[in-house]
C-alpha cells in the first residue's frame, strides 16, 4: 500500500471535523484545584442552555464526531448533565466525561456500567490523600476513591484514572498504576499546563528536568497500557517517539468548546489569542471549525523559530503552544520544558509579570465555602 | 487460514468516517480509534459485508496482486482489534 503523504501531515493540515473535541459544560465546580486549566469555580450566567447544548450535539452528530470529552468545572453538577449524555448517546455521539467523582454514587455507577457509549475519567493528582489534597483540596482524594469503588462494584471495567503529572506525584507513578489496577481502571497521565490557575502554580508544580526524564523512561516501559492523550509529545525530543500521534492537534484535530460556547484551539488555551469563534455565531460550530481565521493559520506551515536548527525539531515540533504562551515565551521557539534544555535560559529571561494572563477567570473568591444541593 | 479467505463485516459498534486520506474508524466498545491509510482500503472494508471473502472484496476494490500482502496485513490488524467481525453467512 502506498501512502504518498504521511498521515501526520494530513492531521497537521486539519480535518473536516475534529477527531477529539473537549467540551467544558460548566465553569461551576465543587472543588477549587490549584492548577485548574479553566480557572473554574463559579457558574457563568451566559452558559449554554439545554436547547443550545443539544443543538451543538446535533451538529457534532452531523459532522461525525465519534465522541466528545466532557469536562468543566464539574460537569455532573449541571442539572441537565444526564439529559445531555442521553441525548448524545442516543445519536451515537459517545461521551467520555471527566469528573472529580462527587456525583458517582452507586446508583449512577450502575447505570454507567450498562452504557457502551459512556466512559468516565476520575481525576486524581496524588496516589495518597496527602499529595492529592494539597493540590485538589481537602477531602477530594476520598471523593475520588469512593467513586472508583462504586464504579468497580458496579462492574464498570476500564474507566480511566486521570492524573496530571506534577513535581509531587512523579515519584508515585507505580502507585498510580497499582491504584488503577485495584479498581479495574486504566491509568491516564497528562501534562501539567500553565493554563488557567495552572499559570500561578506552574513554577512550583511542573516536573523538574530529571523528573521529565524519569517520566519518559516510565512511559517507554509502560506506554502501551497507559493513556496520555498525546500529552507528552515534547518528550519525543529525547529520541524515541511515545505511542500516539506526537503532534500538537490544536485547531487541527482537537479543539475546545467552553461553557459559554466559545471555541478555543485546545483545552489549554483559554485566552482571546486562541479563540476561534462561538457556537452561537451564524453557521454554528461547523463554521468555526472549518473557516475560522485562527484555525486556518494553525493548519498552515508553522515557523520553527529558534527550534528549526535543532536535531530534535522533527520529533517534538517545538512542543506545546499553550505552555509557551502562558509562560511568556514566543510560539516559534522552544517549549519551557524543552528536553534539550533550551527553554530554561529563555524562561529566566522573561520579565516577571509580562506573560499573558489566562482569561476569563471563574474562580470563587477565596474563603467562600461550597455547598452542593442534593439530587 | 489467511484473513483473505474468510468472510468479514464491520463490527456493529464501529463507526466509519471517510477522510481525504482514507478513513477514521472508531469502536465504541473498545474505545479504540484506527486509521485506514488510503481510500482503496476504505473501499475494501466497505465491500467486505457483500463479498464471499476478503480476497473478493480486494479484487472488487481493484487491489492488484503486488499490493495484496499489504492489504492482508491491514485487514488482519483490523480483525485483531475487533474492528472486523467474522461472518458465517
Amino acid at each position: 500500500m502506498s501512502v504518498a503523504v504521511p498521515l501526520v501531515e494530513h492531521f497537521a493540515g486539519g480535518l473536516d471535523a475534529p477527531i477529539c473535541l473537549t467540551w467544558e459544560l460548566t465553569y461551576a465546580c465543587n472543588l477549587a484545584c490549584r492548577h485548574c486549566l479553566s480557572s473554574s469555580g463559579r457558574r457563568d450566567p451566559a452558559e449554554l442552555s439545554t436547547a443550545e447544548a443539544k443543538a451543538v450535539l446535533d451538529e457534532l452528530q452531523r459532522m461525525q464526531v465519534f465522541y466528545v470529552n466532557i469536562g468543566g468545572g464539574e460537569p455532573t453538577i449541571r442539572p441537565d448533565f444526564w439529559e445531555l449524555v442521553d441525548y448524545a448517546t442516543a445519536q451515537r455521539v459517545g461521551v467520555k466525561f471527566s469528573t472529580n467523582g462527587v456525583r458517582i454514587t452507586s446508583v449512577v455507577a450502575e447505570r454507567l456500567a450498562h452504557s457502551d457509549y459512556v466512559d468516565v475519567q476520575i481525576s486524581l493528582d496524588g496516589a495518597t490523600a496527602e499529595v492529592n489534597d494539597a493540590v485538589r483540596g481537602e477531602g477530594s482524594f476520598a471523593i475520588a476513591v469512593r467513586a472508583m469503588e462504586n464504579l468497580a462494584a458496579a462492574g464498570f471495567s476500564g474507566f480511566k484514572l486521570s492524573v496530571v503529572c506534577t513535581r509531587h506525584n512523579i515519584p508515585q507513578l507505580d502507585s498510580f498504576q497499582a491504584l488503577a489496577g485495584r479498581y479495574g481502571a486504566q491509568l491516564r497521565l497528562t501534562r501539567l499546563r500553565p493554563a488557567g490557575r495552572g499559570a500561578d502554580v506552574w513554577d512550583e508544580l511542573h516536573p523538574t528536568a530529571a523528573q521529565q526524564h524519569e517520566l519518559y523512561q516510565w512511559l517507554l516501559a509502560h506506554g502501551e497500557r497507559v493513556l496520555t492523550g498525546d500529552s507528552f509529545f515534547h518528550l519525543a525530543g529525547y529520541g524515541e517517539a511515545l505511542p500516539g500521534l506526537n503532534l500538537c492537534g490544536a485547531g487541527r484535530v482537537v479543539c475546545l468548546i467552553d461553557p459559554v460556547g466559545d471555541v478555543y484551539a485546545c483545552p489549554f488555551a483559554i485566552h482571546d489569542a486562541f479563540r476561534a469563534g462561538n457556537v452561537r455565531d451564524p453557521g454554528g460550530f461547523a463554521a468555526v471549525w472549518r473557516s475560522s481565521e485562527l484555525f486556518r493559520t494553525l493548519r498552515g506551515p508553522q515557523a520553527g523559530g529558534a527550534c528549526a536548527a535543532c536535531s530534535a525539531y522533527d520529533a517534538c515540533r517545538g512542543g506545546c503552544m499553550a505552555a509557551k504562551f502562558f509562560t511568556g515565551l514566543p510560539i516559534a521557539g522552544p517549549d519551557p520544558e524543552c528536553v534539550k534544555g533550551f527553554g530554561e535560559p529563555r524562561l529566566a529571561a522573561v520579565e516577571p509579570g509580562s506573560a499573558p494572563r489566562p482569561s476569563p477567570d471563574h474562580s470563587r473568591p477565596a474563603g467562600v465555602p461550597v455547598t452542593l444541593g442534593r439530587r | 487460514m489467511s484473513v483473505l479467505d474468510q468472510a468479514w463485516e464491520l463490527a456493529p459498534q464501529v463507526s466509519v468516517r471517510p477522510e481525504p486520506f482514507g478513513a477514521l474508524l472508531y469502536h465504541f466498545g473498545t474505545r479504540r480509534l484506527s486509521f485506514l491509510k488510503d481510500r482503496r482500503l476504505l473501499a475494501v472494508v466497505e465491500g467486505l459485508a457483500r463479498a464471499p471473502s476478503a480476497r473478493e472484496a480486494c479484487a472488487v476494490a481493484g487491489v492488484g496482486p503486488s499490493d495484496i500482502e499489504a492489504y492482508e496485513r491491514a485487514l488482519a490488524r483490523l480483525a485483531e482489534t475487533d474492528m472486523l467481525r467474522e461472518r458465517t453467512s
